[in-house]
């Protein structure tokens, strides 16, 4: 029948599709909570900008004051340092982890039993304290001649001790990330690396560590915005980063809160800037997939405002190919 | 030893207490293509990836133009061979896998000149001028730059291909190399190893595709349960299967 009519005349052209312009559902929850949410942070804007003994003029004059600042560099030196010692040496632990010599398996395996159990502040004092363990470090051959005999005191400076508590004690946890991101590749990339004549180390850091950081990259970033907040535990060795700087200035003027106020803001200036950075990186290692990297909170929470409205603002769409 | 690409010498593989193979016994000529069928389990894949010691065996020999693969004997000793050792066997033996193993963080021609750069110490714009070559070879010459997972399976596994032929191997073995394939994809993959064929590439190929093996294959190699069955040449395995369990396996196959 349909066939018949065709022939007999020609098909009309298709009418352009229409698009569906419907009248949302009306969410009344979402309003009661929205406004509870605004009401509720109007009265603690309005009671810290009231109360005088937030003293925003206090915190207004020392945010920048050049002992803030020192510290504030010296804790962004410390983070970025002990970061760098525990993403090297985790990545040496998961790799020896997964090496088929079980004593090297086994020293792995104690390091991070001993570092992981122990809490980072007594490793920190343990640091601190070293000239009294061993006075003299002594580099050589191992039960025979010592080849350079060093004094702990003052080759172990507060700076060094610091670094290596932080930064030992978070090679351990860093080296459980590692590992879980070494064990998602996909173990036909190491057969396909091996059939090609690729050894071992080899394709370790060309196929399967490049491939690994995906995984590895969001947890590192946890631990990298955990490392900056841990510095802070530094100054019970009177070390001058930033907590122990404004400690340094309260401790003259008493004004606590608002230096403690200082401090959470460059806390959280900087806690900000390692998460941004967090998506460029986790953006760059995601290439070759066809899965795109998620939106950052910043992100989600503007297109959720903005779905509010009905109008959607284009969140920045990562290239999608494939097949 | 003889003038054989691969000779196999009373090959067994166990995995715990499974026997895998039991005692495999073939020759592979120079420019040979041997297709190796039978039922899944039968220990075909395990072969092929002991002859390039992706799997050690247990006992038995295997030579690939006429080195022992994986040991060095002397006198009535076997002494394993150096990891380095291992990998410089296995330049010369090109590997297809089923899952076409692409390196998921390099784009095609990165994966292709991977190995000649940093193994074969090839100059990266002469490896880079190869790799053109090649993927014009596989029909891909426009996709040099697109990564694994921008390529359909039938793509992907004709680079992996292009892949193991840039570090110019002596042999290419292929694990069933369309079995991960959607039907229709699968043709292109075959016309690529057709012309590897026609060139003279000695190849063992594991397949399912009985017509791939009948008109490329020099010779047929039924397996079943970790021995060879029955071999020959295509015509007379496929047309008169001397054996009843070939002959069970082709009725279901073809």
């Amino acid at each position: 029948m349909a066939e018949a009519d065709q022939s007999s005349e020609p098909a009309p052209a298709p009418a352009a599709p229409v698009e569906i312009n419907a009248v949302p559902v009306r969410r009344p929850g979402r309003l009661v909570a929205g406004f509870l949410i605004i009401v509720v942070a109007a009265a603690l804007i309005k009671s810290a900008a009231t109360n005088p003994r937030f003293g925003w003029g206090t915190v207004g004059e020392y945010l920048f004051a050049p002992t803030v600042m020192e510290g504030l560099v010296k804790t962004i030196e410390l983070t970025f340092l002990s970061m760098i010692i525990g993403i090297g040496i985790g990545v040496l632990l998961a790799v020896m982890r997964l090496s088929p010599n079980p004593i090297v398996v086994a020293a792995s395996g104690f390091y991070i039993w001993l570092f992981r159990g122990t809490p980072v502040l007594v490793q920190l004092l343990f640091w601190a304290f070293i000239a009294a363990l061993y006075p003299v470090i002594s580099l050589g051959v191992p039960f025979g001649p010592a080849l350079v005999n060093l004094d702990a005191n003052t080759w172990i400076t507060p700076f060094v001790a610091v670094l290596l508590g932080l930064g030992l004690n978070e090679g351990a946890y860093m080296s459980e990330i590692v590992r879980a991101g070494l064990l998602s590749v996909d173990e036909g990339q190491e057969e396909a690396a091996k059939a090609l004549g690729m050894r071992r180390m080899m394709t370790m850091r060309r196929v399967i560590l490049p491939q690994a950081m995906r995984v590895i990259i969001p947890p590192t970033g946890n631990e990298t915005i955990g490392m900056l907040k841990t510095t802070s535990l530094v100054s019970v060795l009177a070390y001058t980063e930033l907590l122990y700087a404004v400690q340094l200035i309260y401790a003259t003027n008493y004004k606590q809160i608002p230096l403690l106020i200082v401090a959470s803001i460059w806390y959280l200036v900087l806690t900000t800037i390692l998460s941004i950075g967090q998506y460029f990186i986790e953006r760059h290692y995601g290439r070759g997939t066809a899965r795109e990297v998620p939106p950052t909170l910043l992100m989600r929470i503007w297109q959720s405002f903005s779905t509010w409205r009905h109008t959607r603002v284009e969140i920045p769409e990562p290239t999608r190919h494939g097949l | 030893m003889s003038d054989a690409m691969i000779k196999a010498e009373a090959v067994h593989k166990r995995f715990g207490r499974n026997e895998v193979l039991k005692g495999i016994t073939l020759d592979v000529a120079p420019g040979e293509v041997m297709c190796l069928l039978g039922p899944s389990g039968s220990g075909k894949s395990t072969f092929l990836r002991c002859i390039n010691h992706l799997e050690k065996i247990n006992s038995g020999r295997i030579w690939v133009d006429g080195n022992l693969v994986g040991y060095r004997q002397k006198g009535d000793v076997l002494h394993e061979i150096s990891e380095r050792d291992v990998a410089q066997e296995r330049e010369q033996i090109g590997m297809v896998f089923q899952r076409f193993n692409l390196f998921g963080h390099m784009t095609a021609e990165q994966n292709i000149i991977e190995a000649p750069v940093r193994v074969a110490g090839l100059k990266p714009d002469v490896a880079r001028a190869e790799a053109k070559v090649l993927m014009d070879r596989v029909g891909l010459g426009d996709r040099l730059d697109a990564y694994p997972a921008q390529l359909s399976g039938g793509q992907q596994q004709r680079v992996a291909i292009a892949r193991a032929l840039a570090m110019k191997p002596k042999l290419m073995l292929f694990d069933e190399p369309t079995s991960a394939l959607d039907p229709e994809l699968v043709g292109e993959v075959l016309d690529v190893m057709r012309a590897l064929a026609a060139d003279g590439m000695t190849m063992v190929v594991v397949t399912h595709e009985t017509g791939f093996a009948k008109e490329v294959g020099d010779t047929v190699v039924f397996m079943d349960d970790g021995v060879v069955v029955e071999s020959g040449d295509p015509v007379s395995v496929f047309e008169n299967p001397q054996h009843a369990r070939t002959q069970a396996f082709l009725s279901k196959v073809l």
